[in-house]
């Protein structure tokens, strides 16, 4: 089971309150499906300045693996307070513990509400309905 | 999509598999860079049975192929194979393929995703040739084994045809494990030694697992088409829908090696539109190499300063480099080896310097 301290996107990104920041990150089945289980086959990550507002949905960075980039969307609107740089030269990091230490970036959110996100228990069928 | 002989025993060996021309085909078996690390350094094996394979045959069949094919048919000597394209009357082709020349017939290869769109067109401009056109593609399967253990790997499975004597670029019938008349040919899209091999369908199956048995010891392992990708691009091959395609031309495209404007041949379709580009090419498809950390992707546009001098092909990680590299077209005076040029990435630039092709061959030593 995944982390249920959090809410889940359709596209694979977590985000999880704490205090007044919300943090976002990617879940173990994006990393897998970005790396197909080869922490070696992810190259790179583009992440946003600090002082960025994003909108719910906007893409706010971008992940690279050997065979192809893929959007980073955020999950809800805020303004960017910090990233997580030790990722950006380790993206094994993100195999090893997306939901803790693999944090991409935190943010000041819009609201706190988290609303047409799922939960762990929703997020796990949506993962299961796209495996065959 | 459409299955090779192969395909459950891709999926038991815990193979991505992913849609590719048409087809459910393997992407990775493990990391893409140590497969193309492994083709290398050993050699690996790879399933082809995707790509289409076309018997021609009759008595215009070199006068119907010197029409559509871009190459000099009836000039290649036969057992010997060459690189050529189908172009349209604009000069831009709609596949490329190898030319197997046989004593009475011609075999040929083409990519799987265009396989319908060539036999359509084949058949379209047969009309007024005594030609039979025999498509094989759902009866054979293929598989290639390449780098530089495949010779002593695949010999031992080999009767009646010494690897050895097959040329660069040459094929030969054989016994290969027990099955007689089976073509193989000394080609490859990796740039290394090594072989590709045609089988029945229901021989597929045995013939992969016996070379994997038998290269087992030297480090052979199945490759997906991920590695492929990587390791064509370093040794400057070209793949339809990137280098060339519907608006780029074989010239401009660098191969002029697969186009003959051999009076001799007489017209074929394409010749005069391509006479043209030759006199007067625009663009330049050339090598990137970057030491950024991004890669280049299809579509990115290269800067030289601030002005738009081209867009990349195809890019990946080189793991025999050590870099990251591409193949781009580039205006013609920007496309000199080691000019310093920028990668785009969505407005944030990532210098890159021009390299010949190909990256690496060691099939051209």
């Amino acid at each position: 089971m995944r982390p249920n301290d959090r809410k889940y996107a359709q596209s694979h990104e977590w985000v999880k309150l704490d205090g007044d920041v919300a943090i976002f990150g990617i879940t173990d089945f994006a990393v897998q499906e970005l790396s197909n289980g080869n922490e070696s086959d992810l190259v790179y990550c583009d992440l946003p300045d600090a002082g960025r507002v994003l909108c719910a949905g906007e893409t706010f960075g971008e992940i690279e693996s050997v065979k192809a980039v893929s959007d980073l969307y955020a999950p809800i609107g805020g303004e960017v307070l910090e990233i997580n740089a030790a990722i950006e030269d380790h993206l094994e990091i993100l195999s090893k513990d997306p939901w803790g230490a693999g944090w991409i970036i935190k943010v000041k959110p819009e609201s706190k509400k988290l609303d047409g996100l799922m939960d762990a228990a929703e997020y796990e069928a949506f993962v299961a309905s796209k495996k065959h | 999509m459409k299955q090779t002989a192969l395909h459950d025993v891709h999926a038991a060996l815990g193979a991505k598999l992913i849609e590719f021309g048409g087809w459910h085909m393997p992407v990775q078996y493990g990391a893409i860079l140590d497969e193309a690390r492994c083709v290398r350094t050993s050699a690996g094996l790879f399933d082809l049975g995707h790509m289409g394979r076309v018997h021609v045959r009759g008595k215009d069949h070199l006068r119907f192929l010197d029409r559509v094919c871009s190459n000099f048919v009836a000039k290649i000597p036969v057992g010997a194979i060459r690189y050529s394209l189908f172009c349209k009357p604009d000069g831009n082709p709609i596949d490329d393929l190898l030319v197997y020349r046989e004593a009475d017939a011609v075999y040929l290869v083409v990519n799987a995703s265009n396989t319908p769109v060539d036999l359509a067109w084949l058949r379209e401009h047969a009309r007024g040739y005594e030609v039979e056109i025999d498509d094989r593609s759902d009866a054979t399967g293929m598989l290639a084994i390449q780098g530089q253990h495949s010779t002593e790997v695949l010999a031992p499975l080999v009767s009646g045809c010494d690897l050895a004597q097959i040329g660069y670029y040459k094929f030969a019938f054989g016994t290969v494990c027990g099955l007689p008349n089976t073509r193989i040919s000394r080609t490859g899209y990796t740039g290394e030694l090594g072989y590709e091999l045609y089988l029945d369908n229901r021989d597929v199956v045995r013939v992969w697992r016996s070379i994997l048995a038998a290269g087992a010891s030297a480090g052979v392992r199945p490759i997906g088409l991920g590695a492929r990708d990587i390791l064509r691009l370093e040794a400057g091959m070209p793949l339809y829908g990137h280098e060339i395609d519907a608006t780029h031309n074989p010239i401009e495209a660098g191969l002029d090696f697969g186009v003959s404007f051999h009076e001799a041949k007489g017209d074929w379709i394409g010749r005069e539109a391509l006479l043209a580009v030759r006199s007067a090419p625009r663009r330049k498809l050339v090598g990137l190499s970057t030491d950024g950390p991004r890669v280049p992707r299809q579509g990115a546009r290269v800067f030289a300063g601030a002005t738009d001098v081209g867009y990349v092909c195809s890019g990946a990680v080189s793991p025999m480099l050590g870099t990251n590299i591409a193949s781009a077209y580039v205006a013609l005076e920007h496309g000199a080896p080691l000019t310093a040029l920028d990668v785009d990435f969505k407005g944030k630039r990532q210098p890159c310097t021009v390299r010949a092709l190909p990256f690496f061959s060691r099939t051209r030593v």
